[in-house]
C-alpha cells in the first residue's frame, strides 16, 4: 500500500494546476486561458515530434559506443590523439556541468593532462550528444553547427591557455565523497 | 518541421541497422533512450507550461526591446548575467532559447544566454571548488565567461 501524499504530488504539481486551470478556462470561457492553453499545445506538438527519437538515436549510442570503453582506454595519450578522445568521451555524457567533476576526476587520476582535462569540461558543457540534438530541433541545424565550430577552437586555446598557466603550480583535482 | 523528419529518418535508420546487427543490444538501447526521454519528460512539460505562460505576459515588444539587436550591450549583458546565475539544464534551456528568437531576441544575446548557462556556473562553485581548489574554480568560470561572450559575439556576426 502506498500512501498518497503531497510528496507523491509534487513531481506533477505544474502539471495538475495548469490541468485545473486550462479546465476551468475552458468551462468559464475565460478566454487568456484559452490562449495559454493554445501556445501550450503548439509547444507540446512541437517537443514530441522529435524528442523521443532523438532519445531512441542518444540510447543506441549508448548501447554500441559505451563511454566506459573509451574512459578505460584514455589516459596519457597526448597530441591530438589525446584531445580527440577527451571530445569524443565528453560528446558521450548527459548530464550538467558538475556532473563533469568526478569524471575530470577520474582523468586526473589516469594521468590525463591539465589540457585535457580543461578540454574535456569544454566539450562537456557544450557538445554533449543529447544536447547538440536538442539544440538542432529547437535552433536549428545552421544555428547549432555555427555554435559547435565557434566553440571548439575556444575552449581548445583554454585548455592550453590552463595548462599553461598552472604548470608549475601543482595543481591537482581532489576527490569528493558524497556525504548527503 | 523539417527537424523533426530528420530526427524520424534518422532514429528510423539507425533502429534498422542496429536491430540487424544485434536484437538485444537495440531493444536495451530503446529502454535506455525512454528511460531517458521519461526522466525529464515532467521538467519538460513543466518549462513548457511556464514558457507559455510567459509568452502570454510578457509582450514581444518587451523582448525586441530589451534582448533584440537593436537593445545593444545591456541584453547582451542581461543574457550573460542570467545565464551565468540560473542553474537551468540545457534541454529546458532551448525550448526557451527558441522562444526569444521567435519573439525577436537577437542571436548574439540567445548564443550568449545558452553558452553562460552551459558554461559558467555560478550555483555550483562551490561544488567546483571543492574538486579544483578556489583559484582555478574561480578562474576557470571567468575564463569561460569572457569565452561565453566571445562566442555570442561571433554568433551574432555570422548569423
Amino acid at each position: 500500500m502506498t500512501k498518497v501524499t503531497f510528496q507523491n504530488f509534487k513531481p506533477y504539481i505544474w502539471l495538475l494546476s495548469f490541468a485545473i486551470f486550462t479546465l476551468g478556462s475552458f468551462c468559464f470561457g475565460f478566454d487568456p486561458g484559452k490562449t495559454i492553453y493554445n501556445s501550450f499545445t503548439v509547444s507540446i506538438i512541437e517537443m514530441i515530434s522529435f524528442i523521443p527519437f532523438l532519445f531512441i538515436i542518444v540510447g543506441l549510442f549508448d548501447v554500441w559506443f559505451p563511454k566506459e570503453k573509451i574512459e578505460r582506454h584514455i589516459g596519457r595519450e597526448s597530441g591530438l590523439k589525446g584531445i580527440f578522445l577527451v571530445i569524443i568521451l565528453a560528446m558521450l555524457q548527459a548530464g550538467p556541468l558538475y556532473g563533469a567533476f568526478p569524471v575530470a576526476y577520474i582523468l586526473y587520476k589516469k594521468g590525463a593532462s591539465i589540457r585535457n582535462i580543461f578540454i574535456y569540461l569544454g566539450a562537456f558543457s557544450s557538445l554533449k550528444i543529447p544536447m547538440l540534438g536538442i539544440e538542432i530541433g529547437y535552433l536549428g541545424l545552421k544555428f547549432t553547427l555555427v555554435r559547435t565550430m565557434v566553440s571548439l577552437p575556444l575552449f581548445i586555446a583554454l585548455g592550453y591557455f590552463m595548462e599553461w598557466y598552472l604548470k608549475d603550480k601543482n595543481f591537482k583535482v581532489n576527490q569528493i565523497h558524497e556525504t548527503c | 518541421m523539417n527537424n523533426a523528419l530528420i530526427f524520424i529518418a534518422f532514429a528510423f535508420f539507425a533502429s534498422l541497422v542496429s536491430f540487424l546487427l544485434d536484437r538485444q543490444k537495440t531493444i536495451s538501447g530503446f529502454k535506455k533512450g525512454l528511460k531517458m526521454f521519461y526522466n525529464i519528460l515532467i521538467p519538460f512539460l513543466d518549462i513548457l507550461i511556464i514558457v507559455s505562460l510567459a509568452l502570454f505576459f510578457v509582450p514581444p515588444q518587451l523582448i525586441v526591446k530589451y534582448l533584440g539587436s537593436d537593445s545593444g550591450a545591456v541584453g547582451f549583458i542581461i543574457a550573460a548575467i542570467v545565464g551565468s546565475i540560473t542553474l537551468i539544464p540545457g534541454f529546458i534551456s532551448y525550448p526557451i532559447a527558441s522562444s526569444l528568437l521567435k519573439q525577436g531576441a537577437s542571436y548574439a544575446t540567445v548564443a550568449v544566454f545558452i553558452t553562460t548557462l552551459m558554461m559558467v556556473g555560478v550555483v555550483t562553485l562551490p561544488l567546483e571548488i571543492k574538486y579544483f581548489g578556489a583559484k582555478v574554480a574561480v578562474l576557470r568560470n571567468l575564463l569561460n565567461l569572457v569565452t561565453a561572450i566571445i562566442i555570442g559575439l561571433l554568433i551574432g556576426a555570422i548569423l
